[in-house]
């Protein structure tokens, strides 16, 4: 059996009945990602081997007692937008190159609490600002898959590249992620993994980098969907350190893969025809249909009228936000400082060169959108359609439980295209967005290649604080889907 | 609206971000782009339409007025670009 | 309107407003667990959401809350009983964030009244336009390092309350009567120390000047004046300043200026050109603060009783006037300490005691009312003897300046001195034959016509008996032998 390549679950399993024990999946990653790290780029920070064995070694001692957490000794990798305690964390931008948090998020506690041992940081958008992981300042993320005889370089998707690109090729068991518009399932849905963006509130921002605090969401990038479910039961629940952070109970995740989905009433939001949608996507969508009438699903047509607003309700918000949260990185108390002999001019010349272009002109947009003259127009107005992109999304869950929707609008672009117009590269986020927007849950599971061999995702949209119904129409589409495939570039791989 | 430089100038003022004038231009452009492209939200009727706030109708929980955390100088000090003895440093303001 | 500036073109008047920042008392900061407490080791009480460390969030104090609320009673004003915060976004070193997170939409507090007495004993209503909450700045050093400011963020995220005025104030007086009378409240509620050398209390003040009738002219905000004096001072410099301008055909600039107390003059601290743009927005770590009435009635319930309402009881419970009221309700210790002293006495009597020999006695010794050497209950207890004719008003000094020295009671000291009053009538006819005895010429004097002398007899007795002598009894019984 390749350790590299289990499910949570069956790693779990293994543990528990000790056919293999956490010290050695952990060292069979430590070596997949000695392997393939290098041509990846999926990790920024590689722990020290002695500190992730020696996590793994506890985690032994932990089943060998029978006190074994919902993670125990599962290999997994943590977005470097994530605090970790000790160990360097950086947002991708060089403003935080040599951070080291003395606080641990809030998310990564529950982790290491569940038992979860910690490979290491990976890479993703600066500030998880992008749709391809490009905007690193460690680099670009390389996406595992290939297209069929072709070598091109392909992008994992973003922000949370590095994970995506991780969990696929085997550098990890599964990994954390974040989502913002979009950050979560469409990386999931380039590289062929289960992505999870839970509701708003679930998951703690506690000690997560913030990007754009109304819509940040931290979540699980796995294998399978009851993967996401053992995950976020681990990952998720109240933090009184969050005021957004929800006081609703957590339920047991793990166990809504395998629910039947009869009777549920599936909606296909009309909207979400796009003009010029890829022909392969548009019949992917309508073989998820199929799947899930299999199942027993009843398919409803609704309205989104209001959805495809969202995008540009999107690049008015977040920006906004953004520049705000933005502002603390100014070179006095942490980071990167470039000396000046004024104030304004340390603060001018630190942020011009520590944020990447796409960070700066994100944070000039926000300040233009919010500034004397302008707030109305754009901020207030796109706050405004923000209410009705969430209405839309409530008053269609009167009439459905879940909506189904295809992830993304291409599969995985090469390095170097959409790179020019940034509207052309925001375009990637246009069916993962309106639920970012309205707060609600979404999945991306894997259901199929394209011609050219590439994977292709679906998104399973849900009420607020309705993920179990998500994790069970989701894993009832990935039963029918079986996919199965792997990247080209993989830990299994040429072994 | 377009967008010129010298607002484009003001935006990066506000924003502290010093740029030459050169990237100024070309950030100039970028916003304009993207300024032109969310104008569609001017055809939504948002009459009567509250701004949305959070995604849950919660109100905002309340912590008890007790100390439970400060006193830890060295924790908020160790990241710190340039320090003195108990302070950060900047070079001198003067109001 | 008594206060106007006579200008070359005629008479002007000032239009003033205030902004008072007043730091909330908790034990807390407004976001985050760090204590407030003064004076601490820099840095010290700084915990990683006030240093605005990556990924730290804001959750709100309810005390802060709770305080907010207090004093918007006391200031008869209106409770929202929704509140938003935003963020003021602006860079400088004091501020971590990059924002000062504030209320500017949707404040806590809306419209209320302060009730001022100007020295002419003139009442006069000044408007309150609202109390919003915010964080407070760190604060930066100067004078450390020839090239560099240190950086101390121990104030930064503290809780203020901003207090704004309608533009009422039409002279300097009146905003100095603004601001104690604001202070004795908030010090009357618990909600701030009102300390402005410590900076828990700090105003801005809103300067424009105007001819009689005429729409309000551009106004200058004088910021951050950290005493009652300055601020009666600045609005002074800055009023003349203006009116110059004005008469010399200039134009005010709308401009943010600092008082110099040194020079006793106003300069510019910023123009309009580089004014702010501070992009409020609503903070998105934050939901609305949603209260309810019934929490807003409980803490108006408790809240105790305020100076006017004092100062009202105690003319009507003690029988004092409105001016010796209001002298003691100034501040709540003192107004406590007479009431302590006046319960079930004469409380005439225990205002003259207390404004009169106590407070003499406080300044003489350099001591407060809180460490005062007399308590309340031993100054009432001395009342008490005087009432019983233990000792008289004359002997009751003596025991006071006692009291007041060694911190002993009043029946003690009465005892040790022997200075019980002598009401034995045997004792005080003895001193009067004694008297007359040895003044037999000035008997007859008296006895022909000179009953002036009666008072040089009081005298004498009175000395003969070491002042103890019942007064009253003396009288009578002098009366009836000198003229028998
Ligand atoms: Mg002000
Ligand atoms: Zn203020």
């Amino acid at each position: 059996m390749m350790l590299t390549g289990l499910t949570l679950t069956e790693a779990r399993a293994g543990l528990a009945a000790r056919k293999f024990s956490a010290r050695e999946l952990a060292q069979a990653h430590l070596d997949a990602i000695g392997r393939l790290n290098t041509q990846l780029n999926a990790y920024i920070t590689v722990l020290p081997e002695q500190d992730v064995l020696a996590a793994a070694d506890a985690a032994d001692a932990r089943y060998a007692k029978g006190e074994a957490g919902l993670m125990d000794g599962l290999p997994v990798g943590v977005k470097d937008l994530f605090c970790t305690k000790g160990v360097k964390t950086t947002a991708a931008s060089k403003i935080l190159a040599n951070f080291v948090p003395p606080y641990e998020s809030s998310v990564t506690a529950r982790l290491l609490d569940a038992g979860a041992v910690f490979l290491g940081k990976t890479n993703l958008d600066e500030f998880a600002m992008g749709s391809a992981n490009i905007t690193s300042a460690f680099g670009s993320v390389l996406n595992p898959w290939k297209r069929k005889g072709d070598d091109a370089a392909l992008v994992p998707g973003g922000s949370s590249g590095g994970s995506a690109a991780a969990v696929a090729a085997g550098l990890a068991l599964a990994a954390t992620g974040t989502d913002t518009g979009g950050s979560i399932r469409q990386p999931a849905a380039f590289c062929g993994i289960v992505g999870l963006k839970p509701t708003y509130g679930r998951c703690s921002r506690w000690g997560t980098i913030a990007f754009a605090s109304s819509l940040d969401q931290a979540g699980p990038m796995t294998r399978s969907v009851a993967d996401a479910g053992l995950m976020l039961e681990a990952m998720a629940g109240f933090d009184e350190k969050d005021s957004t952070s929800s006081n609703r109970p957590v339920p047991e995740f793990s166990k809504a893969v395998g629910k039947s989905v009869k009777g549920l009433r599936v909606g296909i939001p009309a909207e979400y025809r796009a003009p010029g949608m890829p022909e392969e996507i548009a019949r992917l969508w309508e073989q998820g249909i199929a799947w899930l009438r299999e199942a027993g699903c009843e398919v409803v047509d609704v309205s989104l009228p209001h959805t495809k607003y969202g995008l540009a309700t999107y690049y008015i918000i977040a920006p906004a936000e953004c520049s705000s949260n933005l502002a603390r990185y100014d070179g006095i108390r942490f980071g990167e400082r470039q000396d000046a002999p004024t104030l304004d001019g340390i603060y001018e010349r630190t942020r011009a060169e520590g944020f990447g272009q796409e960070v700066r002109n994100r944070i000039l947009m926000g300040t233009y959108v919010l500034s004397a003259g302008y707030y109305d127009a754009y901020y207030l107005k796109a706050q405004k359609v923000r209410t009705l992109i969430k209405r839309d999304f409530v008053q269609a869950f009167e009439q459905v439980d879940v909506l189904l929707t295809p992830t993304a609008p291409s599969a995985a672009f090469a390095q170097g295209e959409n790179m020019d117009d940034p509207v052309q590269m925001y375009l990637n986020d246009i069916f993962t967005v309106p639920a970012s927007m309205a707060g609600v849950p979404a999945l991306s599971v894997p259901v199929g290649l394209d011609s050219r061999g590439l994977p292709l995702g679906l998104q399973i949209i849900g009420r607020h604080f309705d993920e179990e119904t998500v994790l069970s129409v989701g894993g009832a589409l990935e039963a029918a889907a079986g996919f199965a495939h792997k990247p080209t570039l993989h830990a299994e791989a040429g072994v | 609206m377009s967008l010129d430089l010298a607002t484009t100038r003001r935006i990066a003022k506000l924003a502290r971000i010093g740029l030459e004038d050169a990237e100024l231009e070309n950030v100039r452009q970028k916003l304009d782009g993207i300024l032109g492209w969310v104008d569609q939200l001017s055809e939504v009727d948002v009459e009567g339409v509250p701004p949305m706030v959070g995604t849950e109708t919660e109100a905002l929980r309340q912590r008890e007025d007790v100390v439970t955390d400060g006193n830890c100088r060295d924790a908020i000090l160790s990241c710190a670009p340039e320090k003195s003895g108990p302070f950060y440093t900047v070079p001198k303001v003067v109001e | 309107m008594s206060y106007v500036i006579e200008g070359k073109t005629g008479s002007w008047e000032i239009v003033v407003g205030l902004e008072v920042h007043a730091q909330i008392v908790s034990n807390s900061k407004l976001f985050s667990g760090a204590s407030t407490t003064f004076g601490a080791e820099p840095n010290s009480q700084v915990s990683l959401v006030d240093a605005a460390f990556p990924g730290m969030l804001p959750v709100i104090n309810k005390e802060c809350v709770a305080q907010a609320v207090r004093t918007g009673l006391g200031l008869n004003a209106r409770i929202n009983l929704e509140s938003r915060f935003d963020r003021k976004n602006y860079f400088y070193a004091d501020l971590p964030q990059g924002y000062q997170i504030s209320q500017f939409a949707h404040p806590i507090v809306g419209e209320g009244t302060i009730e001022i007495e100007l020295s002419s004993g003139e009442i006069r209503k000044i408007g309150i336009t609202r109390l919003h909450m915010e964080q407070d700045a760190g604060k930066l050093i100067h004078d450390q390092d020839p090239t560099k400011s240190m950086v101390d963020l121990n104030r930064a995220g503290v809780a203020l309350m901003e207090i704004v005025s309608e533009p009422d104030i039409r002279e300097p007086e009146e905003a100095g009567a603004y601001l104690r009378k604001l202070r004795q409240i908030l010090r009357y509620l618990g909600t701030c120390d009102g300390n402005m050398e410590e900076g828990s209390m700090r105003a801005d003040v809103n300067v424009s000047v105007r001819k009689a009738g005429e729409p309000f002219r551009t106004r200058c905000e004088i910021k951050n004046v950290n005493s009652i004096r300055f601020v009666m001072q600045a609005i002074e410099a800055e009023a003349a300043r203006q009116v110059e301008i004005w008469e010399s055909g200039g134009e005010v600039d709308q401009e943010t200026r600092l008082f110099d107390a040194a020079r006793g003059e106003t300069r510019t601290m910023r123009s309009k050109e580089d004014a702010h743009d501070y992009r409020y927005f609503p903070d998105p770590d934050l939901l609305p603060l949603v209260i309810e009435q019934e929490w807003v009635d409980a803490l108006k319930a408790a809240l105790p009783e305020l100076p006017d309402a004092k100062r009202a009881r105690f003319q009507s419970d003690y029988g004092i006037p409105f001016y010796d009221a209001g002298v003691l309700v100034a501040e709540q210790a003192v107004a406590d300490f007479y009431e302590t002293v006046a319960k079930g006495r004469d409380g005439k009597l225990a205002v003259s005691w207390v404004t009169g020999d106590l407070f003499a006695a406080l300044n003489r010794t350099s001591k407060t009312i809180e460490t005062s050497p007399v308590s309340a209950e031993a100054l009432g207890k001395m009342l008490d003897l005087i009432a019983d004719g233990t000792i008289n008003g004359k002997i009751a000094k003596e025991v006071f300046e006692d009291m007041v020295e060694t911190g002993e009671g009043p029946d003690a000291i009465v005892e040790k001195k022997g200075l019980r009053q002598v009401t034995d009538t045997g004792v005080i006819d003895a001193a009067i034959e004694s008297v007359m005895a040895s003044n037999a010429d000035k008997v007859a004097e008296y006895r022909s016509g000179k009953d002036k002398l009666f008072g040089f007899f009081v005298g004498l007795v009175m000395k003969e008996t070491k002042g103890k002598a019942n007064p009253a009894l003396v009288n009578e019984a002098l009366k009836s032998k000198l003229d028998a």
